[in-house]
């Protein structure tokens, strides 16, 4: 059977023995954090799957209409065909709010796998050339899947996403020269907007943003494949020539495949189970609406934070405003995040000297500069991605909103600097422990 | 799990009289029958995924169905990690990585490319001239994306439908008489016979002690019996403003205020809707009002200033347009 299947193949095609043959004995070095990446692929095929099936019943419209569906809370109520259409979807048609909230579960995780991904591949030096094509290629896919995700909530038109959708603007509007020219691009006007922004947005998130992410994706796997995996060095045979590892086929085509079910049953019970984005009970967006203690899904936390900790100022040139404030929380600071991520590599090449290829990880402990520098910018992250959450702080523990912005903003500055120092004096301590260790043994053993 | 069944087929029947590629491995009767059991648990659950689809009427339908789906598809996996751990052979493979470079081919190709071009004489002048025909071919190719909006005018961002006369009405409607509004609560109020969906439209009312008012020069008769209007749209980023800060203990709480709930921007509605704390970078712009003979309130202008988040280049003294 599988012989007559390979020889059918081969005779149209010309090569798959030779191709299959390789494939099959690819060799694939184990290590658990190696499967952070499989994670996030694996989320995003659950998303495009969900995501075909939601789209199946979703209505791109803002056209307005009065509910008079199945939930009585909505009766009578003025709202956008996009935003009635989640609700039935939610609400009326079988296994379509599993469907939903899958594929927001999706979205959540696959942006979290993205980020862990991220911070695997840094702190362990696998960005460095030959594969630092590759990262850069990853780090345009996080960002892809931040727009993606945001376009994907906003689409709903319910309350919270229209609050979303109101701030985007605003950051848009914030670029300096350009701003309002490029709102009124996108939106077609000021907010909200001409009706074809919302079939804009439509496509942008069903088929431009996938069709970028699914095209890079391919890109970012066939180069790993071309270089081949990285590994830590565990065992002796695996060197900066040698990798070592067990075969695509047999032994790691059932671990793969079992990662990619166990992924989307997580995803199907979360779904199921995890109540998430309850659109219906948020309500129709309206201008003149809003309601307290909204927040984005978790991926947008470190820009809202973001917006909320810079002090209240637009700069100002006699009656112009040349920067609105906006543009610092919500352009400024996360371009700044992603242009350190992107420049990384050059900057531990031009200030580290080492211009060498690498197909050995590093142990973060190994390059303490790069894991202090590192975890210092995480840290700065981490803290206005806290601060985002200032308001449900409040709420929780009673710490006043106006207090902890302060609060937060000496942390933003003062805590980048406390992990600088702290991560690098930990990875000097355990190469002086494992140094001191190795000698103990040497002198253990050689002396009669 | 294609590969996976191909697998267990295979593997029974590797040849035995030829020199062995992945070597034998020790059966594992207990671990295959648990993947066996693993599986018919699976087909169960998946069986049971489409029984609870075709019901209907069924209470928390969506946690069933997303259950009986999730631990189908766990079972399935747990039985692949169990045939990748137990089932199969797991050799140790070494293989070279890849060379750095390959300098021969890259030379050749190189030469190819080189070489084809060996009849051109005036290289850069063509080069200059297909960069020409390409860019002019790519800036024809965006620029129909100009008509996604209007790209240079942006007077219609100053626009806000409040004109002399016109009444503050609610969401329903219905017009406000001076005297609905009360102390202490706010009130939203949008133009009369005009899209309370534009972003200059929504408005909050709030009613304060002519004597705590200290609005800016110029602004004093913008007030109406200590009732003063603003634009809903917080000028940080656009959302809308619907908290209200009232002090239950005035003598030691802070003053009255209107807060956004997006980014908790707090504007002072007394001294002209200037911001007290918050990143907002300019105050809210105020709705000159007046009363007409019935009592209605009815708006004596447009806004103070241009309405919503601020935008590069924004003229702050320019409000109506």
């Amino acid at each position: 059977m599988i012989r007559r299947v390979v020889r059918y193949v081969d005779q149209r095609s010309g090569s798959a023995p030779l191709l299959l043959k390789k494939a099959l004995r690819y060799v694939f070095p184990d290590h658990w954090s190696f499967l952070l990446g499989e994670v996030a692929l694996y989320s995003f095929l659950v998303l495009l799957a969900t995501g075909v099936y939601l789209t199946f019943f979703f209505v791109g419209s803002t056209a307005r209409t009065v509910y008079h569906g199945s939930y009585a809370p909505l009766h009578g109520q003025v709202m956008s065909e996009a935003y009635k259409s989640v609700v039935h979807l939610s609400l009326d048609v079988k296994a379509g709010l599993l469907i939903r909230q899958t594929h927001h579960w999706a979205a959540n995780v696959f942006v979290a796998a993205i980020l862990l991904h991220l911070l695997r591949v840094f702190f362990t030096g696998a960005y460095r050339k030959p594969r630092d094509l590759i990262y850069y290629i990853g780090l345009s896919m996080l960002g892809l899947a931040l727009l993606e995700g945001y376009l994907g909530y906003s689409l709903a038109d319910d309350l919270l996403s229209g609050m979303g959708l109101a701030i985007g603007y605003a950051v848009a509007l914030s670029i300096p020269f350009v701003g309002a020219n490029l709102a009124s691009l996108i939106w077609g006007g000021p907010f909200p907007g001409e009706p074809q922004f919302w079939p804009r947005m439509y496509i942008a998130h069903v088929l431009l943003l996938p069709l970028l992410i699914g095209g890079l994706l391919v890109l970012h796997i066939a180069l790993i494949v071309g270089r081949h995996h990285t590994q830590f060095r565990e065992k002796r045979k695996q060197t900066e020539r040698t990798v070592v590892g067990m075969p695509a086929f047999p032994a790691y085509l059932p671990r793969s495949l079992g990662l990619a079910l166990a992924v989307a049953g997580v995803l199907f019970l979360l779904g199921g189970l995890v109540q998430i984005n309850p659109v219906w009970l948020w309500g129709p967006f309206h201008v003149g609406a809003s309601t307290n203690g909204a927040q984005p899904d978790w991926y947008l936390g470190w820009l809202i934070g973001g917006l909320r900790l810079v002090p209240g100022f637009d700069v100002v040139v006699g009656h112009y405003t040349v920067v609105p404030n906006p543009f610092w929380g919500g352009a400024a600071f996360p371009l700044a995040v992603f242009a350190f991520l992107f420049a990384w590599p050059w900057l531990e090449r031009r200030f580290g000297g080492d211009r060498r290829q690498h197909n050995l990880l590093d142990r973060p402990r190994d390059a303490p500069w790069r894991t202090a520098i590192g975890m210092a910018v995480l840290t700065f992250v981490f803290v206005v991605f806290v601060a985002g959450a200032a308001d449900r702080i409040y709420v929780t523990f009673g710490l006043t909103y106006t207090g902890q912005i302060w609060v937060f903003r000496v942390l933003a500055l003062v805590l980048p600097v406390v992990a600088l120092y702290l991560t690098r004096r930990v990875c000097l301590e355990l190469q002086e422990g494992e140094r001191v260790a190795r000698q103990r043994q040497l002198a253990g053993s050689s002396p009669k | 799990m294609v590969g996976g069944l191909l697998l267990l087929v295979g593997r029974r029947r590797a040849r035995e009289d030829e020199q062995r590629i992945v070597p034998r491995g020790t059966p594992d009767t207990p671990a295959e029958t648990a993947v066996i059991l693993l599986l018919l648990a699976c087909a169960a659950c998946a069986l049971a995924f489409v029984v609870l689809y075709a019901l209907d009427r069924l209470p928390h339908q969506t946690q069933l169905l997303g259950a009986a789906l999730g631990v189908a598809l766990l079972l399935f996996a747990a039985a692949l990690i169990l045939i990748g751990k137990r089932l199969v052979v797991t050799e140790e493979l070494e293989e070279p990585y890849p060379e750095e470079e390959r300098l021969v081919e890259t030379h050749e190709i190189e030469r190819i490319v080189e070489e084809s071009g060996s009849r051109i004489t005036r290289r850069r002048l063509l080069v200059m001239a297909g960069g020409a025909a390409a860019g002019s071919l790519g800036l024809a190719a965006v620029t129909p994306a100009v008509s996604l909006g209007p790209l240079l005018d942006t007077d219609r961002f100053y626009k806000a439908p409040w004109t002399r006369g016109r009444r503050l009405v609610d969401e329903h409607g219905r017009p406000y008489l001076a005297s609905d509004i009360e102390k202490d609560t706010f009130y939203s109020a949008y133009p009369e016979a005009a899209d309370p969906e534009l972003i200059g439209s929504p408005v909050v009312l709030v009613r304060l002690d002519p004597g705590d008012l200290h609005l800016p020069d110029g602004r004093e008769h913008y007030a109406l019996l200590g009732i003063v209007a603003y634009s809903k749209i917080c000028t940080h980023a656009g959302c809308a403003i619907s908290l209200y800060r009232k002090p239950t203990f005035a003598p030691v709480e802070p003053r009255p205020a209107l807060v956004c709930p997006c980014h908790y921007s707090t504007f002072d509605p007394a001294t002209g809707g200037t911001v007290l704390f918050g990143p907002a970078g300019r105050p809210l712009p105020q709705l000159p009002l007046l009363r007409d003979a019935r009592g209605y309130l009815r708006a004596a202008g447009n806004f103070s200033g241009p309405v919503g988040p601020s935008w590069g280049g924004v003229r702050e003294d320019r409000a109506r347009a």
